[in-house]
């Protein structure tokens, strides 16, 4: 076992665990924090995404024991106009995908104002095939890809990117 | 998972160390590749030596106007750096084009070079695989082999290696640094990973316990009108069918210097020296970017599955050569 503590939606967590735990199964198992969700468990589907000290990853791909010190936001954490946009566009059917969704739109929307380039342009402004691009990371098996991008690109406007 | 021990290492020399003494130890660095193979059991390391915490987390100027990248920079901050973007824009579009933003945030340069192939039996333990399980055969040469490869192959494994960045690397001659216990090692990106012969399991020519610790770029004028073109089944997040990595510059419509590399079609980032033999000199008209790119794909050699992928990429090199030699490349 290896003793960690992270700052986990504003509170320190002191937690051990065996090295094989996954950065997900401690919020979800240890925590308590069922917002990550276990999608596919192998980095493909997104529904695990959270911020890490601001960047967006995926929480199933991450040893706990390597995020020691970190900061970590979950959606339990988040306060922010992408959830209301979200409701206002139907960005979601069943809401399973919804949390890793909006966790990484925060962290798309940081990464576009930082000048972060993406496979479809160099540069803002932020284009709905751009945030199609840099969204890519998150699936929807239901398909509520057309209100996901909606809302994205609604608050993106609102804040004047 | 199987369980296993965790080091965080607190210097180099104890990292290397570590995992040389021991052939069940394996270092780890974002752990978007490891961690996923460790949960299959395709991986089984006993001991992990996070190497997350060293100092290679900066891209650095070199005298000779090269960079040095340091093998924990992230995947995203290498594609978002200003001097990559502007002096070796193929490598930056290479490494956008590849996995998700997320996997980006997470996976580094070192650990990108030495990721494992996505091939379908490689991943499934009921399947035989000469990589996975040296000696059991290939299901892929008569299976499901649409993403395999077609040059540099052999009986044993068709194999491709994955990844986007390492294309465009094998196109800008960078130079891998490695350290062991021996000390400090300088390996050509060409060089760094091996083609399958009846040996699959070895990936590279890296000796036990030796760690990436950089990628040196050398000052390559030409890269500055350079593109990465990547075709695949969907827009984006999935791996390459093929991929062309190229440099073109052009003089009075001739070619003055070419470089090429293509992924997707082989084990390991496929140096294209035929097709930049018959490029160099030459006219940089559409004949001769055919007839370069005929060249480098003479040997092909597909099966049922993947033998498209021969047509798809010539047709990908030429096209990416006219966006360069018309300069309609961002």
């Amino acid at each position: 076992m290896t003793e960690i503590r992270m700052k986990v939606n504003g509170d320190v967590e002191a937690l051990d665990v065996e090295p094989r735990v996954s950065l997900l199964d401690a919020l979800r198992e240890r925590l308590g924090l069922m917002g990550p969700k276990k999608g596919c468990d192998q980095g493909a589907c997104g529904a695990c995404t959270v911020l890490a000290d601001g960047m967006r990853i995926n929480s199933c791909l991450a040893l706990a024991v390597q995020y020691d010190g970190s900061e970590i936001t979950t959606i339990e954490g988040v306060t922010h106009p992408l959830q209301e946009a979200f409701v206002r566009h139907d960005g979601f059917q069943c809401g399973y995908c919804t949390s890793g969704q909006i966790c990484s739109a925060i962290g798309m929307l940081a990464e576009h104002e930082a000048g972060m380039p993406s496979a479809v342009a160099d540069a803002s402004p932020l284009t709905e095939a751009e945030v199609r691009e840099r969204m890519s990371g998150n699936l929807c098996r239901c398909g509520a890809y057309n209100g996901i991008v909606d809302a994205i690109m609604d608050v993106a406007g609102k804040d004047g990117r | 998972m199987r369980s296993f021990a965790y080091v965080k290492a607190a210097d180099v020399e104890e990292a290397v160390r570590a995992v040389a003494a021991d052939p069940g130890a394996k270092f780890l660095g974002g752990g978007t590749n490891l961690v996923d193979l460790m949960r299959e059991g395709i991986e089984r390391p006993d001991t992990v030596v996070d190497v997350t915490g060293l100092p290679f987390d900066t891209v650095d100027e070199l005298p000779d106007g090269g960079l040095r990248i340091g093998a924990l920079v992230r995947n995203s901050a290498l594609a978002a750096d200003r001097r990559v973007r502007t002096r070796y824009p193929m490598l930056s579009q290479a490494l956008l084009s590849g996995a998700s933003a997320q996997l980006r945030n997470m996976a580094t340069v070192g650990g990108n070079l030495l990721q494992r192939t996505r091939c379908p039996y490689f991943y499934d333990a009921a399947s035989a695989c000469n990589k996975r399980e040296p000696g059991s055969g290939c299901d892929a040469l008569d299976g499901f082999n649409r993403s395999c490869a077609i040059l540099g192959v052999s009986e044993s494994c068709i194999a491709t290696h994955p990844s986007d960045m390492c294309v465009a690397l094998a196109a800008l001659d960078a130079v891998v640094e490695v350290r062991g216990v021996d000390g400090v090692r300088r390996v050509p990106l060409t060089d760094f990973h091996r083609l399958p012969g009846d040996t699959p399991e070895i990936e590279t020519t890296l000796a036990a316990g030796e760690l990436v610790t950089a990628v040196e770029l050398p000052p390559l004028p030409v890269a500055a009108n350079s593109r990465y073109r990547k075709v695949r089944d969907r827009a984006s997040y999935a791996f390459a069918l093929v991929s062309v990595a190229a440099a073109l510059e052009v003089r009075d419509g001739m070619v003055t210097q070419a470089r090429l590399a293509l992924g997707g079609v082989a084990p390991k980032p496929w140096r294209a020296r035929e097709a930049e033999r018959v490029l160099q000199g030459g006219p940089a008209d559409e004949a001769a970017f055919r007839r370069a790119a005929e060249a480098e794909l003479a040997g092909a050699t597909g099966r049922q599955g993947n033998a498209f992928k021969a047509g798809l990429a010539r047709a990908t090199i030429v096209a990416t050569l006219r966006e360069l030699s018309t300069g309609e490349a961002r």
